[in-house]
């Protein structure tokens, strides 16, 4: 049995961890990472990453099926498209695996120690690992928890064979005939959305009355109606019970009680992510939880002196950035630094066709908090770039106090409009009022202008429209 | 939707030009009719800008400290209310007039600027708007305006502060509660000048030693304080000054003060030595014209008055200020009394007058208390004459056989030396030390 004693230990190479051990190594911390799998968790290896690869090659295709049908507005023709999907794999295959090797050199050039292979702790001070070449024994004076999150499983619908989850929707060979997607969340809806493209018959099914449930009716209207022109049967408010006999078809109980039967040789359930909270000694250190997730405070800190948790397994919302920025955190906490969560928006944006923006709050929450609000949105239909992008469904909305006009949120549904994010989010943090944003020269022809549009608009002014 | 235009009105007789001193409203504020938006100098005289409207602040057309000319646009309006009366009006008589153009330039004709210097003339005020310009309010410089007025807010209860997260790292990393930092910037957002002043303030945590201090707080020079500084400027640059000092035997003055006070009826102000030294002052100068006078150095002429305008400096909150009582020949001892109290509350106050500030032909300064026993007054230009009160003190005085107790003040006089020679000067201090010193000589005619 190894020993070996460290500053800092980092459990999982996710987002959260691996930024965790980089900007702990770039201090001059000690640290060493342990990852079961491969660097980059299940962002770079199983989500993120590869289903944006596979929603673009959809998208690629579905373009060239239409100018191959000849229904093309740009008057581009051509022969029958053919779809090699385990090519397109492949090629998936080969962004990740530049990223992951890309990460594990990040790691390298930082001083960190990777060690591969399950951990586990056997008390506060230590974690054994089980690698390919024994049992690792670490001795930690700071742990930090970065293990993530899972696929949740339905008991009437477990995983295996027909039934599968994201990860293994994203490695399927073959393009499925007919896809059921249960669970009209984000990851179910970009996926479900990108199998349509590539020529599957799709029927998502969601207990909720609605689509995208997190998000306003208003935001999702245009997903849905796209949705409807990709031919994807929505059935809302209904619930999947499970497999028919034969196990080629997906028993629904329908929003009027009655009962159906979706023909599909593969179910994809996407309800959710679950902490994985299991399998790592979490009981050897009885730390306190949050429902399923474990209790964090401000700085990262769980409920035992020298650990602590970033990431999914802390709580919602789980998205890589808000880990990455968990981990830069606690990196520079335990290097000394003072530091603590002061974030005043999580940007979340959802790779649907049209894609979804958020960041802080939505009208309704606002309103919901008691503050009075000014809100307006901007079309993509007044907007040049987005008509020449034939883009047109959409907008950019804003949200902002009416008595100072600090902007409180920033939503956009649109062709492109994840790459607005980031200035979503830098009005946010950085305190911007309408003004601001109306006094900023957008670029034209963007479609950021929508954004400068949709402050000026809301100030009673909007020039476009 | 109606807008109201305000502009600056005519704030006093002669007056092109005034300095704004204090906004009362920030960007986005709903006013009130009558309530005030925001104050003016001239001169010395401060006149509040009263709101013609209920409605919302769309627009501040002037940063503090800025001179702005009279009938120029100072603030913008919103009429509160969708389609009401007021936003019907205004679109109305937008057509005819145009739209208001930035032109600075005073309003010409009969053309009366929209807004009332006072209550009074509210009515009578024009009810002139104006259609916004296009792409109207001017977001950038409105909300550097804007924060002006936000300076040292507090945060609503429970609010968060609002900084970037730049600023938030500095702070966190020299250990400031953000929510103890109060912010200039729009919207009440923490500047790093916020934190930086919040810093300098709350650095004062003793630690052994002495330290070298290197921060530098700039002061903007504005309203009272520029008024004051440019007329010392122009008193100290123009006037050659001769200073004389003499002292005055004032026991004999100070016995006869006593007894008025404590005779006196209920109704009459209590006397302080001001107003006797006004009345021998007036006794001084009808015998030497040439001290009572104003000297208008550019057209090189000395204007003698026969009427005796006494200005007494006196301190202020705000500073400096000259009240004048007017026609102090006229006055007898109770009413300049009466006069100097009044005059003394209204400064204080800020509610003195720009007739009761300006006019005065010779000045009397005095620190009371603090009188010291000499100064070097500066002569309160365009005036040729000053009389500066130093501290009553017990001194010991050879009456030829002992020392005696008797209570002195010394009087240290300036003269603008161009017209005024020492000689003269001299005289008139001398003559000043013979009626306070025999002071029934103020009250005998001749």
């Amino acid at each position: 049995m190894k020993e070996i004693s460290c500053k800092l230990l980092v459990i999982g190479a996710g987002p959260g961890g691996y930024i965790c051990a980089i900007r702990a190594g770039q201090l001059g911390v000690d640290t060493v990472i342990v990852e079961a799998v491969k660097p980059g968790g299940t962002c770079l290896n199983v989500g993120c990453i590869p289903s944006k690869a596979m929603i673009h090659a959809a998208d690629e295709y579905l373009k060239v099926s239409e100018m191959a049908g000849g229904t093309s507005p740009l008057g581009i023709s051509l022969s029958a498209p053919a779809l090699d999907l385990a090519k397109t794999v492949a090629w998936k295959d080969r962004i990740v695996g530049r990223l992951t090797t890309g990460v594990a050199g990040l790691l390298k050039k930082a001083k960190v120690k990777s060690v591969q292979g399950w951990a586990r702790f056997r008390d506060g001070k230590t974690v054994e690992v089980e690698t390919e070449t024994g049992l690792q024994v670490i001795r930690a004076e700071t742990i930090v928890i970065a293990t993530g999150s899972a696929p949740v499983e339905l008991p009437f619908l477990p995983f295996g064979g027909a039934v599968i989850s994201s990860t293994e929707a994203l490695a399927l060979k073959q393009v499925p005939q007919a896809l059921a997607v249960v669970g009209g969340g984000y990851i179910g809806l970009e996926l479900g959305t990108a199998f349509a493209k590539l020529g599957a018959k799709v029927t998502v099914v969601e207990a909720l009355p609605r689509i995208l449930p997190q998000y306003d009716a208003e935001l999702t209207r245009p997903v849905a109606k796209r949705l409807e022109a990709l031919g994807v049967k929505v059935l809302t408010g209904a619930k999947a019970k499970g497999l028919s006999a034969k196990g080629d078809a997906l028993l629904v109980e329908a929003a009027d009680g009655g009962e159906q039967k979706i023909v599909a040789d593969k179910v994809l359930v996407t309800v959710g992510r679950k902490p994985l909270v299991d399998g790592w000694g979490l009981e050897e250190i009885d730390l306190d939880r949050d429902g399923r997730f474990i209790r964090i405070d401000e700085q990262c800190r769980t409920s035992m002196r020298g650990i602590y948790a970033i990431g999914d397994v802390t709580g919602e919302p789980m998205l890589a950035h808000r880990a990455m920025a968990q981990g830069e955190m606690v990196a520079e906490i335990v290097a000394g630094h003072k530091r603590s969560w002061d974030k005043r928006s999580i940007p979340a944006v959802c790779f649907t066709d049209p894609e979804v923006v958020t960041a802080g709050l939505s009208p309704d929450e606002a309103k919901a908090l008691g503050i009075e609000i000014k809100s307006s949105q901007f079309p993509f239909s007044a907007n040049g770039r987005a008509m020449t992008l034939l883009g047109e469904d959409g907008f950019v909305r804003i949200v902002a106090r009416a008595d100072n006009h600090l902007v409180l949120g920033i939503q956009a549904v649109g062709t492109g409009v994840s790459e607005l994010s980031a200035a979503f989010g830098l009005a946010i943090e950085m305190g911007a009022r309408l003004e601001d944003i109306a006094g900023t020269i957008h670029a034209h022809p963007t479609q950021g202008e929508a954004f400068l549009e949709a402050a000026l608009r809301t100030l009673g002014h909007a020039l476009h429209i | 939707m109606g807008e109201h235009v305000i502009k600056l009105p005519d704030v006093g007789e002669g007056v092109a030009e005034a300095e704004l001193v204090e906004w009362h409203v920030k960007i986005g504020d709903l006013v009130r009719e009558d309530a005030v938006l925001a104050a003016v100098m001239t001169d010395k005289a401060t006149v509040e800008i009263p709101s013609p409207v209920d409605g919302e602040i769309l627009w501040l057309g002037a940063e503090i400290g800025d001179t702005v000319p009279v009938g120029s646009p100072i603030v913008r309006i919103k009429v509160a209310g969708e389609g009401g009366v007021a936003a019907t009006e205004a679109e109305k008589p937008s057509g005819v007039q145009g739209t208001p153009t930035p032109d600075p330039s005073p309003q010409g004709g009969g053309e009366q600027p929209s807004i009332a210097v006072s209550k009074s003339d509210t009515s009578k005020a024009g009810k002139e708007t104006a259609k916004a310009p296009t792409g109207s309010p001017s977001p950038l410089g409105g909300g550097a305006r804007g924060a002006a007025a936000t300076i040292g807010l507090p945060r609503p209860e429970g609010e968060r502060p609002l900084a970037s997260p730049a600023v938030r790292l500095r702070a966190k990393e020299a250990g400031i509660d953000l929510r103890q930092v109060s912010g200039t910037g729009p919207a009440g957002r923490i500047t790093h000048d916020d934190l930086d002043g919040f810093a300098a303030r709350g650095s004062a945590v003793p630690t052994a030693g002495l330290l070298a201090r290197t921060e530098v707080e700039e002061i903007k020079v504005i309203g009272l304080r520029r008024r004051i500084a440019e007329k010392m400027a122009l008193a100290k640059s123009r006037i050659p000054h001769i200073t004389y000092v003499e002292e005055i035997d004032v026991t004999a003055l100070e016995e006869l003060r006593a007894k008025l006070n404590a005779s006196k009826k209920p109704d009459r102000p209590k006397l302080t030595l001001l107003p006797f030294l006004m009345r021998a002052l007036v006794k001084a100068v009808a015998e030497q014209p040439q001290l009572n006078a104003i000297y208008d150095d550019d057209a090189g002429v000395i204007q003698r008055h026969a009427g005796v305008h006494i200005g007494m400096a006196a301190q202020t909150p705000g500073g400096l200020m000259v009240p004048v009582v007017r026609h102090a020949e006229a006055r007898d001892i109770w009413d300049c009394a009466g006069e100097v109290n009044r005059l003394a509350e209204a400064a204080k106050a800020g509610t003195a007058t720009r007739e009761e500030l300006t006019g005065s032909t010779i000045t009397i300064t005095s620190l009371g208390a603090m009188g010291g026993v000499a100064t070097t007054p500066v002569i309160n230009y365009p005036e040729v004459a000053i009389v500066g009160v130093n501290k009553i003190m017990i001194r010991p005085m050879w009456d030829g056989t002992q020392f005696v107790p008797r209570k002195m003040m010394n009087l240290s006089s300036s003269f603008d030396h161009r017209v005024i020679d020492g000689w003269d000067a001299a005289v008139f201090v001398q003559r000043l030390k013979a009626l306070l010193e025999a002071p029934a000589m103020i009250f005998v005619e001749g």
